[in-house]
This record gives structure tokens, C-alpha cells and sequence, in this order.
């Protein structure tokens, strides 16, 4: 579905600023930092070809091992460029500035990368696993030829949208929907084949979707997202690889917000664990609230930069701003609940 | 509804995954004396978003391995010795040469639950005693040779390094896809047998085979 909205994904970029790491300075004066456009759906590693030559006459004898960090916070290679940034940023910072390390590769927190070939089977390991949760099986992934494997993962480092969407339908994905969704590709003056093949094959009860839920928990209540204290290491954010499973029902059409709150029940919406202290229906208004801010609170959700108005159906959410390796990424600051 | 007491398709769900690590932990204890018992984690320990009680996964560390020199062509089991001292002796395989690097070896195995390929995945770290991770290249070595010779000719499906789910650090997972595939056909014994695989089963069954990979083998006992 190359619509609008998929295109704007694709097209999303972070301007970014690359500071040279002072340790890794040898020459005098020590170099400008680099300006470098990073695509969204890309990851940090691919963008090295473009920095490195600007810093090459700088650096010290000796063997490259590059990372990046953030304010100190050595960035996961493998999350996409611009869930770093939705992630570690409260308040975006434009263009952001990141510092680069040739040097002292953090392999104690961080998983090696030693050029393009692991940043692609990390791709195609997660769209593996995606398409695991998705159609049951992973072998439209694996039956994938050699070549067209390549094709695939040239289209998405090269942000070539028109490439990925003649390979993406040799993945055979299960469509997404609910009944939202449905009915809406079915009033819709055409009506793609694969969706009634899916309709016919696809007599799935339960649907599963892929999603990566990124999420930074906050005590206290804030006025404005400068105000978000500052990430000092990964342990400030929660990480949940789970899929989101739902019953196609007659009628049911679930929000981003049911999404998320049936991610983490224990932690927020109804089913939030309160004290121990029992509530009965009769509590008064002042009781109520108590309630509600003893319950963790989504305060932000965002998608590919966006700032999600959580009511929007979470079929349409999926369908349009998924990554290429089609995971739903989604960064959430809650307000923690009050144990 | 699958009430999680059954094994369908090869697969768990979460709740499958927590009766059949504790059975698995306990028929370890009894049977596997030589080795230290398995842990189970609560979820909840190491993250703020789920205080559900139920979901945690298995640990089994500090392992000590010391590789021998020459390669017995019959027992591909790791050369393993207990750290704590036990009052029983160790059994004969447990008798070690040293290590080339004269070096001792430590291992640490955790068994989670993927809820994407809704298998058991394991996952292991190998450091020296100084705490220094130690690389594919040297645990190798250590790895029963049919292990390796299956990491060479797949590099990137078999044995992969990613974070570990939970802990923000560099670990090595053996491949979730294709679990569900022989444990289908582990069941179909028992089906032919007259019997669904009970979910307490379902570790021991699928340990039988991954843990041979990293050389700890189960005391057919444990089949029971």
C-alpha cells in the first residue's frame, strides 16, 4: 500500500550534527563537526561511509571500531535512526547533536557491528521475527532467493520505496485488519486482490502484530517535555518485543491506546494495580481521583516522529507507519503509577 | 481456548512457559545433582512494566568449564565442575584437563520465553574469571565440534549475538525458528503413544536437544 502516508515515512530524515570524540582527536585544530541527513527508517551504522571522511585525517593510528553515543548514552545500533531519537529526545533537538568514537567500542553494552552485513541480518532477522508473528511461519522470509534478499535490504538502506513495494509482495504478508479496516479497503473503489485472498486464507482467529514498545517512565508530572529529565543510561527505558494479539470480531475496532494498554496492563488503564486499599463503587469524586492518579498515565506516544493521538484506530496506525522490516515502533513516556 | 496446560503446534504460551520451567527446574534438582540447580527469575526484577508474578525466565550461572585438550569422540558433554562443594563426588566426566590458555571458563544459560515465536529460546554469556565476556572464537573451543561445524556453514542463523530481552547486555541466543518444527515431531512420539505432551514435559523434551548444543546433556531420567 504505497499511499501518502507510507511515503511520508520513508521520506522522514533527522538532520544530525556528529561531534568527533575528544579522545579520538590527533590533529590540531580538532575538526568541525560533521552535518549529515539521516533517514529515519535507516540505522546510525549505514551513515558512517558519509561522516567517516570527514574526520579520516583526524584520528589516531590504528583500527576503527565506530559507535555513537548520545550525552553519554551509547546508541543501540540496531533501533532505527529515528526511534533513537523519538526515544532519547523529550523535547526534540534539531539537528542532533551526536558524538562518534573511532576508537573503545563499548562490546560490553553493546552487540558488535562490524559493517553493513551485521546491520543487514539484523534487519532481516527482525523481519523474520515479524513475519513469524504475522502469517504463523517465517518461510516466505526464508524461500526469499538469495538476490532478491539483497534487493530488499538495497531498497530499504537506499530509502527506495518504489523498489521495496515491487519485493515486499514476494513476502507475502498477511494483511492487518480489523474489522475497522476491513470495511473501509471494502468501500474503497479498489479493492486489492490480496485482500480477499487474505480473507479467504487468512480464517486466523487471533491476529498477531509485531511491536516494539520503547518506554520511559517519569514519577512526576511535568508542564513541558524540556522539563523530561535526561536519559543516563538504557536502564531508564523499558523495552517490550511482544506482538499485540487481538480476536477478529464482528464490530471491534481497537485504538492505539487499547494497544499499548493491553501491552502493559499491570502498569496503566484500567487493570493498573491501585494499593492494596480496597475501592468501593460508592467512593466519592475525591476517591475517583485518587484512583486515577495512582494509575500510570500515557502522557506521549510516538510513531515516526509523530505525536499519536491515541483514539486513531491502531489498524491504520499499523498499516501506515510500520518500519520496512514491518514492526510498529512506538516510544511512550508514562507517568509512573503511585505505589 | 488453549488453557496453557497444552502443547499445540509445538508452541507454548507464556503461561505453558511457566509450568514447564518450574516442573523442568524441579526434575533438574532431583535428577542432575552434578550440576546447581536452576533459578527462576520473576519479570519483575528486571522490569517496571510487568508486575504480573507469573512471567520471569530460568538461570543457571556461574558454570565452570575447563576445555580439555583432546576431544573424547564419544562423550560431547562440556567438561563441567561444580562451583560449591558438594558432598557427593563428581561423576568421571567431570574430571578436568586444563585449557590451552590455561584459563577457566564461566558460563551463564537463561532460558526465555519469546512471545513472538511463543518457544523457549536460550540464551548464554561465557567470561573468565576476571568477568571479561569472552568471544564466539573462544567459546567455540568449548562447544561440542558438531556445534561448530553447524555455526560455520550458517553464521548468522544458528548462533546469533543480540541483547538479551531483559538485561541490556551482549548475549548469544541460539535460533528460535524451526524449535517449534522438532518439537512437533518430539510430540508425535507421545501422540503415537497414545499420549498429548504434557506442557511439563515440553522443557525437558526441548532441553534434550538444545542443551546438547552447548554440551549440557539431561540424565535420560528426566524423560520421565
Amino acid at each position: 500500500m504505497a499511499n501518502e502516508a507510507v511515503k511520508y515515512v520513508w521520506e522522514g530524515a533527522i538532520p544530525l550534527q556528529i561531534h568527533l570524540h575528544k579522545s579520538d582527536v590527533a590533529s590540531h585544530p580538532a575538526p568541525p563537526p560533521a552535518l549529515v541527513l539521516a533517514p529515519r527508517i535507516g540505522y546510525l551504522p549505514l551513515l558512517i561511509p558519509h561522516i567517516k571522511p570527514y574526520f579520516k585525517d583526524s584520528l589516531p593510528p590504528g583500527e576503527d571500531s565506530i559507535w555513537f553515543d548520545y550525552k553519554g548514552v551509547p546508541l543501540k545500533w540496531y533501533i532505527p535512526t529515528g526511534v533513537l531519537f523519538d526515544l532519547l529526545c523529550a523535547e526534540p533537538e534539531r539537528p542532533w547533536n551526536l558524538t562518534i568514537h573511532f576508537r573503545g567500542y563499548p562490546s560490553n553494552i553493546l552487540i558488535p557491528c562490524e559493517g553493513e552485513d551485521f546491520v543487514k541480518w539484523n534487519f532481516v532477522n527482525s523481519l523474520k521475527e515479524a513475519q513469524y508473528i504475522i502469517n504463523g511461519n517465517c518461510k516466505n522470509v526464508m524461500n526469499m532467493s538469495q538476490s532478491d534478499q539483497e534487493d530488499l535490504w538495497t531498497s530499504v538502506m537506499n530509502g527506495d520505496l518504489d523498489a521495496y513495494t515491487k519485493l515486499s509482495p514476494k513476502l507475502k504478508m498477511a494483511t492487518i485488519e480489523d474489522d475497522f479496516s476491513r470495511k473501509a479497503s471494502l468501500s474503497s473503489p479498489q479493492s486489492r486482490q490480496g485482500a480477499t485472498e487474505m480473507d479467504v486464507a487468512g480464517q486466523v482467529k487471533t491476529a498477531r502484530v509485531p511491536v516494539r514498545l520503547y518506554v520511559r517512565s517519569i514519577n512526576q508530572d511535568f508542564e513541558n517535555l524540556e522539563d523530561v529529565p535526561e536519559i543516563d543510561t538504557w536502564d531508564d527505558i523499558s523495552y517490550l518485543n511482544r506482538p499485540f494479539e487481538f480476536l477478529r470480531e464482528e464490530g471491534k475496532c481497537f485504538t492505539l491506546r487499547n494497544a499499548i494498554e493491553s501491552l502493559l496492563p499491570e502498569f496503566i488503564g484500567d487493570k493498573a494495580q491501585t494499593s492494596g486499599e480496597e475501592r468501593s463503587k460508592d467512593d466519592d469524586t475525591e476517591e475517583a481521583d485518587g484512583l486515577l492518579r495512582e494509575m500510570g498515565e500515557i502522557k506521549l506516544a510516538r510513531i515516526q516522529g509523530i505525536e499519536m493521538k491515541l483514539e486513531i484506530p491502531f489498524s491504520w496506525v499499523v498499516n501506515n507507519l510500520m518500519n520496512p522490516e514491518f514492526y510498529l515502533h512506538i516510544s511512550v513516556l508514562v507517568k509512573a503509577p503511585q505505589r | 481456548m488453549n488453557s496453557g496446560r497444552e502443547v499445540i503446534d509445538g508452541r507454548l504460551t507464556v503461561e505453558g512457559f511457566s509450568v514447564a520451567a518450574r516442573a523442568f527446574a524441579d526434575k533438574w534438582k532431583t535428577h542432575n545433582q552434578s550440576l546447581p540447580p536452576w533459578s527462576w527469575v520473576p519479570l519483575i526484577n528486571r522490569t517496571l512494566l510487568l508486575s504480573n508474578q507469573e512471567e520471569g525466565y530460568l538461570s543457571l550461572e556461574n558454570i565452570l568449564i575447563l576445555s580439555s585438550l583432546e576431544e573424547s569422540t564419544e562423550d560431547e558433554s562440556l567438561n563441567v565442575a561444580t562451583e560449591c562443594s558438594e558432598k557427593e563426588e563428581p561423576v568421571d566426566h567431570t574430571i578436568l584437563v586444563q585449557n590451552q590458555e590455561n584459563e577457566a571458563h564461566y558460563y551463564d544459560f537463561h532460558i526465555v520465553y519469546s512471545a513472538s515465536y511463543k518457544v523457549p529460546v536460550l540464551y548464554f554469556r561465557g567470561y573468565c574469571s576476571g568477568g571479561q565476556p569472552l568471544s564466539l572464537d573462544v567459546i567455540k573451543k568449548d562447544l561440542p565440534s558438531c556445534s561448530v561445524s553447524l555455526l560455520l556453514q550458517s553464521k548468522w542463523t544458528f548462533i546469533t549475538q543480540e541483547e538479551h530481552p531483559y538485561l541490556n547486555r551482549p548475549w548469544f541466543k541460539l535460533h528460535p525458528c524451526g524449535t517449534e518444527d522438532w518439537i512437533k515431531l518430539l510430540s508425535q512420539s507421545s501422540i503415537s503413544a497414545g499420549c498429548q505432551m504434557p506442557v511439563e514435559l515440553y522443557l525437558v523434551s526441548w532441553f534434550s536437544v538444545v542443551g546438547q548444543v552447548v554440551g549440557l546433556r539431561i540424565p535420560l531420567e528426566m524423560l520421565n
